[in-house]
């Protein structure tokens, strides 16, 4: 039913893999659409907590279909089918894990970037070089970008294409964790098991507020921290975490 | 004759400069050769281990000088070619032995230094070298040579560039050991054979732990060990390796 994408799912744990390994995973149109159709099914499958993205070990994503753009024009791209897919991604409650090794160059960077936590293999090479085509980031690549490793880096990057290793790009707080390349999925996917283990709810209130910490000012973001909070704590999940830890047992979590 | 002979036989990749009339002295065209052979065909499976070795009265006395006479150079892009050949030896996941006769001078002990093994024959004579002509030591010596002997003894050696015969070497761990002149040739042989029949996967995680341990703390020393650990113990080596123990017999490793 996918032609660019493969979906599985591993316990509860939703996993979309890249699958244009000749094209090094390159994000055309299609295969964005697909990826967002795939993760909003995901995120609707009630037995489903967490989603983990990603490609093959040569290349995570190395960029936009560059073919494509050629062929694209500005009307074209105006219609903003490929915004709109990115908002899609953006929008999604469950925690998303990108699981990267190789190539996450220019759109596969931002992919990464719209992930919620960033488990790479050590082979992994982050770069943003739209720069060398004429154009630059356009799915969030300079404002997360340079919210994440901060101005000068954001600027090397995006103006001069550096490429950072893994190493580099944890040393900048890019991604959580850098591991053998053998291991990174099963480690991503390890990871996201872990947090589908988690209160549902609980899950999607504080990644809620943690994306909204980089719009608001303390104020308003301490503000928006206390309605999920209070939300939080009406759950009944509060209820069995709480009760749970006295008792010194196991929860077992409703989602309610 | 080419400049950089490669000869494989029995998992063994013999790489030997060849400018005998100069002792090897590096030019251009020998390190793109290297850099190519260590990123290509060192990589191909079936080699195992590879020898870096000299051809005639030495192993290498450095960088070709007269490669630039009359010439203006710029050191910072040249330097690009020696840069290449080490990383692309550290990137390699099989042993790589220094085969050490005679001189290993400048930029030809740099090389030797990012080698993971040094066999010197007893006739062997290590200097730094550069200081003598107003240069700093490159190609990695200042990486290599200080986690070998620390800064102290490294001051000495690259400012002070005396010669060290091969027992003072091996005195310094610069060497893993010194042969007679004789039976040099056998003692690499023998040691690379040995290295061949070895469990490869495992020399390349050795490898990898190595490289992460130089900027690792130690937890995330141990952390990244545990990860590589559960890479060498899905290896078919590992399996061979417990069953020869339980078998009490010499184990038979394929490298994966």
């Amino acid at each position: 039913m996918y032609e660019n994408i493969l979906v599985e799912t591993h316990h509860k744990v939703g996993l979309v893999r890249l699958n244009r390994p000749k094209q090094l995973n390159a994000l055309s149109t299609a295969t964005l659409s697909e990826l967002a159709q795939a993760v909003g099914e995901l995120e609707r499958d009630a037995s489903v907590g967490a989603v983990v993205i990603t490609g093959n070990e040569r290349a995570f994503a190395a960029g936009a279909d560059i073919a494509e753009f050629q062929q694209t024009t500005l009307a074209e791209l105006m219609k903003g089918l490929r915004a709109d897919q990115y908002e899609v991604l953006r929008k999604v409650r469950k925690p998303l894990v990108a699981a990267v090794s190789g190539f996450a160059y220019g759109g596969g960077c931002e992919l990464a970037m719209l992930c919620d936590l960033i488990v790479a293999s050590e082979t992994a090479r982050f770069a943003q070089p739209e720069i060398n085509l004429g154009i630059i980031p356009g799915g969030g690549g300079t404002q997360r970008l340079t919210r994440q490793v901060g101005k000068y880096l954001a600027m090397e990057m995006i103006l001069a294409g550096r490429v950072l290793t893994a190493w580099e790009a944890q040393k900048h707080g890019l991604v959580n964790k850098v591991v053998p390349v053998e291991l990174y999925l099963e480690e991503a996917l390890e990871l996201a098991q872990s947090l589908a283990a988690r209160a549902p709810l609980a899950l999607r209130l504080a990644k809620d507020a943690v994306n909204r910490a980089q719009d608001l000012s303390l104020e308003n973001g301490l503000g928006l921290e206390r309605s999920n909070f209070l939300v939080a704590f009406g759950s009944e999940d509060k209820q069995e975490g709480t009760t749970a830890f006295v008792e010194k047992r196991k929860p077992e979590w409703k989602g309610r | 004759m080419s400049v950089l002979l490669c000869e494989a036989q029995g998992g063994i990749l013999t790489l030997t400069l060849n400018r005998p009339e100069t002792i090897n002295a590096l030019t251009s065209e020998m390190l793109r050769e290297l850099a190519r052979v260590f990123a290509k065909d060192a990589t191909q499976p079936e080699v195992r281990v590879v020898v870096l070795r000299g051809a005639g009265r030495g192993f290498c006395s450095g960088q070709d000088l007269r490669e630039f006479e009359g010439k203006p150079i710029s050191y910072k892009s040249h330097l690009r070619n020696y840069q290449a050949v080490v990383e692309s030896i550290a990137n390699l996941e099989k042993p790589v032995i220094a085969a050490l006769h005679g001189a290993a001078a400048g930029a030809g002990l740099s090389l030797a230094l990012a080698c993971d093994l040094r066999i010197a024959a007893a006739d062997a004579v290590l200097t730094t070298g550069f200081s003598k002509i107003g240069l700093i030591p490159d190609a990695g010596m200042n990486y290599h040579l200080p986690r070998i002997v620390g800064y102290a003894k490294a001051f000495e050696l690259e400012a002070l560039s005396e010669r060290l015969k091969a027992e003072e070497a091996l005195a310094l761990g610069l060497v893993n050991r010194v042969v007679p002149v004789e039976s040099f040739e056998a003692e690499v042989a023998r040691q690379s054979a040995a290295l061949a029949q070895g469990p490869t996967k495992t020399y390349g995680l050795i490898k990898r732990a190595l490289r992460r341990s130089a900027s690792a703390t130690l937890e995330e020393m141990l952390e990244y060990e545990a990860l590589l650990q559960e890479v060498a113990g899905r290896t078919e080596d590992h399996k061979e390796g417990v069953q020869a123990f339980y078998e009490k017999r010499p184990p038979k490793y394929s490298g994966k």
